[in-house]
């Protein structure tokens, strides 16, 4: 009972450390932010009065409070809603094809080992081939409307679900298939308790992958051949020379991917409990 | 029933061989023994001689190239349950502790309620409570094979196999996890098939010790432990023990001498 309550002790102990580090980091402002708001501000600062002051051409490089002003009313004005949606909606359908279609063959090919020998070769000589250059064939299939732009990027998102949902599932220790096996587990079990949850972590470092590279392939395509999303509104402000305009959806743009990466890595860190300390 | 008990098992002429790039390799060579109800066996012998295989083997985790395994009740293979201990704990980093002491229960197909009721008493029992909704990243080494070893007396198999549970751990992290295996066991009475390197814990936990020797793997002997447990440390059943740890050594010292000139 000594050696019991000693390692509850001590496991206690190596708790309350994790605790005690993490705490600071978010309680607190670390000094290094302050370093990076500076990085941040002072050019905007400099970059305000060099435009004001007429010392640069306010048609390349508008002044950040134009910017800022142009951004209010292209939001009141409910265009740039709009064109986020479109992209929102692309990017989403696209991924959810392409992942869902890329889980569930990676499942498959880690599983089966004949399958995984078949396919293989064709992944390997499909996957390296840069997703945005068969835009126009997909488009002769499938028309220039919505349907083309979205199968290119849910042929994008495919790849890396696949490719990480395969490697996802070969990692898992056979020493987990083993158990399963000798308490007699259905294949159904084998499925939903071991192969799922083992191969969770790596589906959704995939997943974050193709998240990006399906935001990546939406807006590669609307600067292309659309009328309507983000990238079309890009192109659309470079050709009419609204430089204010091509800085707001670029602004726009990045704060998307920032968003969507930073909801994936909660959705992560919620789904992958048993994995907290370590970086996702 | 054989002998009035169901719940053995026999062993007769069981041989494993595995291909490889140079040829066929003979892990098992005709192995044949039996094992009663209730019985604690030792299997002893040291790395590479097939311990592992022959517990594989009587899992249904690999089916042997000749020879067969004959479970008393009369089920066969598949029906017959057993549970698997192994070394490097095997517990599932994605479960809780309950969940994991749990696993077979819920492959028999016991309800959630029920199962998580019943594999909680069992925590009760080596005291782990506290620990029940962690993970086993957040545990010990010791503690995740308690738990392993709790998974499996949870599944309540008529027939434990344990593959050298207690390697990995330090020397008193061992010697507190034996008695505490036999406390279970002295609890909820069970076939233990033991496999061990080490010749002390062989003769502590077994009713019988079977020495393995290697290339191809086959049973040199079969000692009976005279003595019931628990050991008493002062008696004059200490000479007799290791008398026959002594005469365990022998044989295998031979086995170690040989490996060590051969190349493997």
């Amino acid at each position: 009972m000594a050696y019991l309550e000693d390692t509850r002790r001590r496991s206690a102990e190596k708790l309350t450390n994790a605790q005690l580090k993490e705490t600071p980091d978010r309680s607190s402002i670390r000094p290094e932010w302050w370093g990076t708001a500076i990085i941040i501000i002072a050019p905007l600062v400099i970059w305000e009065v060099l435009a004001r002051s007429g010392k640069i051409s306010s048609l390349f490089f508008p002044a950040p409070s134009v910017i800022f002003l142009t951004s209010i009313q292209l939001i009141t004005s409910g265009k740039l809603s709009i064109h986020l949606g479109i992209t929102l909606w692309r990017v989403f359908i696209g991924f959810f094809l392409g992942g869902i279609s890329g889980l569930m063959l990676g499942l498959a090919m880690g599983w089966s080992r004949p399958l995984r020998m078949v396919i293989d070769p064709l992944i390997a000589a499909a996957h390296p081939v840069p997703k945005i250059a068969i835009l126009p064939l997909i488009m002769i299939f499938f028309g220039i409307g919505e349907s083309s732009k979205i199968v290119v990027i849910a042929v994008a998102t495919f790849f890396p679900m696949l490719i990480n949902t395969v490697t996802g599932v070969r990692q898992i220790n056979p020493i987990h298939f083993e158990v399963a096996e000798n308490y007699g587990a259905s294949l159904n079990k084998i499925l939903t308790r071991v192969i799922l949850p083992g191969s969770l972590p790596m589906v959704l470092t995939g997943a974050r992958l193709a998240l990006n590279i399906a935001l990546l392939l939406a807006i590669a395509v609307e600067l292309v051949s659309a009328q309507e999303g983000l990238g079309a509104m890009i192109w659309l402000a470079w050709q009419t020379l609204r430089t204010e305009e091509l800085y707001v959806s670029l602004f726009v743009t990045a704060a998307l991917g920032m968003i969507l990466n930073f909801l994936l890595q909660r959705i992560t860190l919620y789904l992958v409990p048993w994995q907290t300390e370590q970086k996702i | 029933m054989i002998g009035g008990s169901n719940l053995g098992l026999t062993c007769q002429h069981l041989c494993k061989t595995y291909p490889t790039r140079n040829g066929l390799i003979t892990a098992l060579d005709d192995i044949t023994f039996s094992v009663k109800e209730h019985e604690f066996v030792s299997i002893v012998g040291p790395s590479g001689c097939g311990k592992t295989t022959l517990l594989k083997l009587i899992a249904g985790l690999s089916k042997p190239t000749s020879g067969q395994i004959i479970f008393n009740s009369g089920l066969s293979r598949h029906q017959q349950r057993t549970a698997l201990v192994f070394q490097e704990h095997g517990l599932f980093p994605w479960m809780t502790v309950l969940d994991n002491v749990a696993f077979g229960l819920e492959m028999y197909g016991m309800p959630k309620r029920d199962r998580r009721d019943l594999a909680m008493t069992f925590i009760e029992k080596v005291g782990l409570v506290s620990f029940a909704n962690n993970y086993p990243h957040e545990l010990s080494v010791g503690m995740c094979q308690r738990v392993g070893i709790l998974r499996a007396f949870a599944a309540d198999p008529q027939i434990l196999l344990m593959d050298e549970p207690f390697g990995s751990l330090d020397a008193q992290t061992k010697q507190v996890l034996r008695q505490e295996l036999l406390r279970i066991w002295r609890e909820n009475k069970k076939l233990i098939l033991f496999v061990t390197h080490d010749i002390d814990e062989a003769v502590l936990l077994g009713d019988r010790v079977l020495v393995m020797s290697g290339h191809p793997g086959h049973i040199r002997e079969e000692i009976q432990i005279p003595i019931h447990r628990p050991h008493d440390p002062i008696s004059e059943q200490q000479l007799e023990l290791t008398e026959i740890k002594w005469h365990i050594w022998k044989i295998l010292e031979e086995e170690v001498l040989k490996s060590l000139q051969m190349p493997s």
